[in-house]
């Protein structure tokens, strides 16, 4: 067993340090506080390549593996994690379906542009009323010809309004059930295509949050990715990939917590020595740093599978439920050692634990990762 | 266009400790980085050479692990790579890397520009790029901030404090390059797995047509007897008013107070 990233990873690694330290930390604090997602980051992350990591390169991609996507992606939320999911969402979540499921023309149109990172991806699945029962979509596209007739309405969905490419998931036959959701690429502009309002939110507000809304969209019969009915199968395995990508994003605010902690516990003086010589923070640190290092081993394991073509539905959820638990107790406690310059937006704990939160939460809650988990082990 | 850039790999010297027993610099578990000024040498070459074509070729002197910052130079787009390096070579001052940079640039052949940045930060002595020019007998502008090439000719800014010396030279020529030449770009996903599968050709003692005795420590006539840490100066107050008389009332004031006089 061997623990050591290769060449290749060890370079992207520190490619992607290096240009989210000097190009995307300076403008982190200003995108939180006024919620702007910063298109020319995302532009320049396709100009390094680093949306086309894992992706052929007969598809506009480099032909890297799995995990050096999923390096960049904790290097990228090291620094701004709403910048990773953007990346996140646009390369596993719209770009690696169409690579999974999508026809030779489909490719060609909309995964090349997606990993050369020209354009922005986005995945449209939860509704109102459909979230973790994703089943109950009320979405339903009608074929009519050559084309579908899609009607309904998606919410919470990342990259919204600023991504050209979608893809959205509507009821193709009712009776069926999961059986009878499809999935259907959508382009920005399609008429009676259109954003309801974007959500303003707790954290990751340098990410983009619309709803989406479809009044008889027609949406061309060479759109529909896969079969029809084989939606449901589609969500489900891309949000195995999506999974790790949040994992790597939980994982870099988590390091990011433990690095100002140990930083600042060594620095702030109080009773006449560094508050790091008070066994009561340096026993805090030691455990925050067993939880960033089991995040990692769990997500880069996810990603090492993936690579290696075999199962990793399981270890991908495993990775997503810790690296996240994990995040939110390691933020929480860096705002802890912080104290009141913790609670402060003078220092930047309180914004990783305001971001923390939503990897509990999206690309399935952990409730969802734990009946993933446990249907696998009881399997 | 033939481009040999030179580059050195260094201490990461933001990172880097001294020991305070020896007054040496601490090098274990300090990462090695390309000498932030050889990046801007690259990313001039690498301008010109996609405005008129050509190859670029980054060279460096130094142990096995050096390989590392010709990757990095690859991974930014730079043709080629050679390593030079031989325990004879070990122990160099400047004039014998110099000297060793040289004789590698002869063997590679015809070459109109040769680059370096202005000087190394971990030496500081802005000496090697100069002395190689010296030693292939060919013009030098060092302190570069902008050049352009046109035919045989190049024409250059030459940064001063107070403003730029505009020269027009023959190549081939030795130029040295500031910060302020450019921003130097980031190597790209692509470019990156690219120089990682490059094989880097390492050049040793027997490739090359030197003079032995001018090689490594003993070809160095630069012998350091101590390297220790300055003490620190605190920065001084610096006294301005409308008039002298003003100025050295104030500075009398202060001294006195200081109990200095």
């Amino acid at each position: 067993m061997q623990f050591e990233l290769t060449d290749d990873q060890k370079m992207m690694q520190k490619m992607v340090r290096e240009f989210a330290e000097k190009e995307v930390a300076p403008g982190t604090e200003e995108r939180d506080e006024h919620e702007k997602f910063e298109r020319s980051l995302f532009d320049s992350l396709g100009d390094l390549g680093v949306t086309g990591i894992c992706f052929p390169e007969q598809y506009g991609g480099a032909g890297g593996d799995n995990l050096s996507y999923i390096l960049a992606i904790e290097e990228i939320s090291r620094v701004d994690d709403g910048l990773g999911i953007a990346l996140s969402a646009s390369v596993s979540l719209c770009g690696w379906p169409i690579y999974a499921y999508g026809s030779e023309e489909q490719k060609k149109k909309y995964l090349v542009p997606l990993a050369e990172g020209t354009k922005l991806g986005a995945f449209g699945l939860t509704e109102p009323n459909a979230g973790t029962d994703a089943a109950s979509q009320q979405t339903v596209a009608v074929l009519q010809g050559d084309h579908y007739v899609l009607n309904g309405s998606k919410i919470f969905i990342t990259n919204a309004g600023e991504a050209e490419t979608y893809i959205v998931f509507a009821m193709t036959d009712k009776s069926k059930g999961v059986k009878g959701i499809s999935a259907f690429i959508l382009e920005k502009g399609m008429p009676g295509f259109t954003f309801g309002k974007k959500e303003h939110k707790l954290g990751i507000r340098s990410s983009q949050t619309m709803e989406l809304i479809f009044q008889d969209v027609k949406v061309p019969v060479a759109n529909l990715l896969g079969k029809e009915g084989e939606g449901f199968k589609i969500a489900m395995s891309t949000l195995d990939g999506g999974r790790i990508g949040v994992a790597a994003q939980a994982l870099g605010v988590a390091q990011a917590a433990l690095d100002h902690a140990v930083k600042y516990s060594k620095e702030r003086v109080q009773f006449g020595k560094p508050i790091a010589a008070n066994q009561a923070i340096a026993f805090m640190l030691a455990d925050m740093a067993v939880k960033v290092d089991a995040a990692r081993l769990l997500t880069y394991r996810a990603a090492y599978l993936k690579d290696n073509g075999q199962p990793y539905s399981k270890e991908a959820a495993m990775a997503k439920l810790y690296a996240s638990d994990a995040a939110m107790a390691v933020t929480t406690d860096a705002v802890q050692i912080f104290g009141g310059y913790g609670y402060s937006r003078e220092y930047p704990v309180e914004r990783l634990m305001r971001n923390a939160k939503i990897t509990q939460i999206y690309e399935g809650t952990n409730q969802v990762q734990r009946m993933v988990i446990s249907g696998a082990v009881l399997r | 266009m033939e481009i040999v850039v030179c580059v050195k790999q260094v201490p990461d010297t933001t990172e880097v400790k001294i020991d305070p027993v020896t007054n040496t610099l601490i090098r274990q578990g300090v990462p090695s980085i390309v000498n932030p000024f050889d990046k801007n040498a690259v990313e001039a070459a690498l301008v010109l050479k996609e405005k008129h074509g050509g190859k670029v070729t980054v060279i460096s002197m130094g142990p096995p692990q050096a390989k590392d910052a010709l990757k990095e130079c690859l991974a930014m787009g730079a043709d080629a790579a050679i390593l030079i390096s031989d325990r004879a070579f070990g122990g160099a001052d400047t004039l014998a890397t110099s000297y060793t940079l040289a004789a590698a640039i002869k063997k590679l052949g015809t070459v109109d520009l040769i680059f370096c940045g202005k000087q190394a930060i971990d030496g500081d002595t802005a000496q090697v790029g100069p002395e190689i020019a010296e030693h292939l007998g060919i013009p030098q502008v060092t302190y570069v901030a902008k050049v352009e090439v046109d035919g045989g000719t190049a024409r250059l800014e030459r940064e001063h404090e107070d403003g730029y010396e505009v020269i027009e030279v023959n190549t081939p020529v030795m130029l040295t390059f500031v910060k302020s030449a450019n921003e130097p770009r980031y190597p790209t996903v692509k470019g990156t797995m690219r120089a990682n599968r490059a094989e880097i050709p390492v050049w040793t003692l027997a490739d090359l047509e030197v003079d032995e005795a001018r090689l490594g420590l003993k070809g160095s006539p630069t012998q350091v007897r101590k390297i220790f840490t300055p003490k620190q100066r605190t920065q001084g107050v610096l006294i301005q008013k409308d008039t002298a008389r003003e100025a050295v009332a104030e500075l009398i004031a202060k001294m006195t107070e200081a109990k200095i006089v």
